[in-house]
């Protein structure tokens, strides 16, 4: 399934209320270690498919979400489950530590 | 599977100058660049003095380009994270780690990454009959006749209480890639370096107000970024002084500021803290191969390390020049003498 984008307005419906653990990768267009992480961040949208969702969010658009969560870094990957942040990662880093991020959302 | 002649670890100015001399010597070559490919430079704006470019060039255009001219003369490069190498007949230990030895990425805490270094300095041979393997962090494995390490240097961090946890919470290495989110706030910038005058200078576009926090008297910083600093109103100096501890409940919300002449102890409220002094050579995940009491790669010949066929090259061995156009030259001379090497044999 293909990357959600994701708008302070649709965030509360698309995220919050998924049925499945929604992973979010908060980016903007000066940050170049974000521009690393996003095809990533797709790639494991492929590989869990069906058991999870990948979307992004612009916090130059849409400061709101971000704020809500404290974001002071990106890219900060979040991934919520049940309406709630359960694994935040982040900084560029291996594909395996974001493996092991949805691995355990996914066993909570 | 096929031999590599060449394999390259790391992928700043060193490892991609490397890859260009060795691609147009005809060597086959591999760059394992890693997953925050491009080095320190992908964390910086703009670069003034690499020699080309009058008006300067940001970092991250200037490390595409170099990328783009050792790809386009043959360098395959991956955006991998290299794992460990298996040198061969000495049978010399693995790395363990997975962490990025490449580094530059914004908030990822992996400076901490030099292990103890390595003690005496053994002379290993390898016969060329037995290849070099070198596996990345997506257990793939790659056979080589010789590496280039080019791993650089990560952030050194202030190792006080309160820091860790709140990396990407305040605490930060990267005001270009952090520095939007201070946007009337207040930060630190610790350090007295050249790196430390331009973290400072880019948060002043958003911050509203900038203290450089640092434990000398005066900067060790070039005149000219000295200068600038200076001339901005924006910007406070505190000078010797420590960050002692950083303090907020889930962000930074204050400092405890020593003043290590008279050993008073003060309290600052600030929204964040960035980290700009020094780096750690990233030389942990090739146990076998020298480093000095600091991490850093020990060089022998120029290039060489002490096991054969493995050459060195830019801020993972140089303690004293870390410039980009230093690590370029260091890329190209250990591509060189891999070239002549494998002429030998």
């Amino acid at each position: 399934m293909a990357e959600v984008i994701l708008t302070d307005d649709s965030f509360e419906k698309e995220v919050l209320k998924s049925e499945v653990p929604f992973m979010v990768d908060f980016w903007a267009e000066w940050c170049q270690p974000c521009r690393i992480i996003s095809p990533l961040i797709e790639e494991l949208g492929h590989d869990y498919e069906g058991k999870i969702k990948v979307g992004k969010m612009n916090v130059d658009e849409h400061p709101n979400t971000p704020g809500t969560y404290g974001i002071m870094s990106i890219p900060t990957i979040i991934i919520f489950k049940g309406g709630k942040p359960v694994e935040t990662m982040i900084g560029v880093q291996p594909k395996e530590n974001f493996k092991k991020s949805i691995e355990s959302a996914l066993a909570s | 599977m096929d031999t590599f002649d060449v394999i390259i670890i790391g992928s700043g100015p060193a490892g991609l100058t490397a890859a260009l001399y060795s691609t147009r010597a005809n060597l086959k070559t591999l760059v394992i660049a890693g997953r925050a490919w491009g080095g320190q430079l992908m964390l910086t704006t703009i670069v003034e003095n690499y020699p080309g470019f009058p008006e300067g060039i940001q970092g991250p255009d200037l490390m595409q380009a170099i990328r783009a001219q050792a790809e386009r003369h043959g360098a395959e490069i991956i955006d991998v994270d290299f794992k460990s190498a298996d040198y061969g007949s000495t049978g010399s230990p693995q790395g363990g780690s997975t962490g990025s030895p490449q580094g530059g990425s914004t908030g990822s805490p992996q400076g901490g990454s030099t292990g103890s270094p390595q003690g005496g300095s053994t002379k290993l041979t390898t016969s060329n009959s037995t290849p070099i393997k070198i596996r990345t962090d997506d257990d793939k494995e790659y056979l080589t006749k010789t590496v280039i390490i080019a791993t650089g240097a990560d952030t050194k961090w202030l190792e006080v209480p309160g820091e860790k946890e709140k990396i990407g919470r305040g605490v930060s290495s990267c005001a270009p890639c952090d520095a939007p989110f201070f946007r009337n706030k207040n930060a630190i910038v610790v350090g007295g370096g050249d790196s430390a005058m331009e973290e400072a200078l880019v948060l002043t576009k958003f911050a509203s107000s900038v203290t450089i926090v640092h434990r000398r008297d005066e900067f060790r910083a070039s005149a000219i970024m000295q200068k600038r600093v200076k001339e901005n109103p924006k910007i406070k100096i505190l000078f010797n002084s420590d960050i002692v501890e950083i303090l907020g409940e889930n962000k930074v919300e204050k400092v405890k500021v020593k003043n290590n002449k008279t050993n008073e102890i003060s309290e600052i409220l600030i929204d964040g803290v960035f980290v700009a002094i020094g780096h750690i050579p990233n030389s942990a995940l090739f146990p076998g191969v020298d480093r000095d009491e600091n991490g850093f790669i020990k060089v022998y010949d120029h290039t060489k390390t002490n096991i054969e066929g493995v050459y060195v090259a830019g801020d993972v061995h140089d303690a004293h020049y870390k410039q980009a156009v230093t690590a370029a030259g260091f890329g190209c001379m250990a591509a060189l003498e891999v070239e002549k090497w494998l002429m030998n044999q």
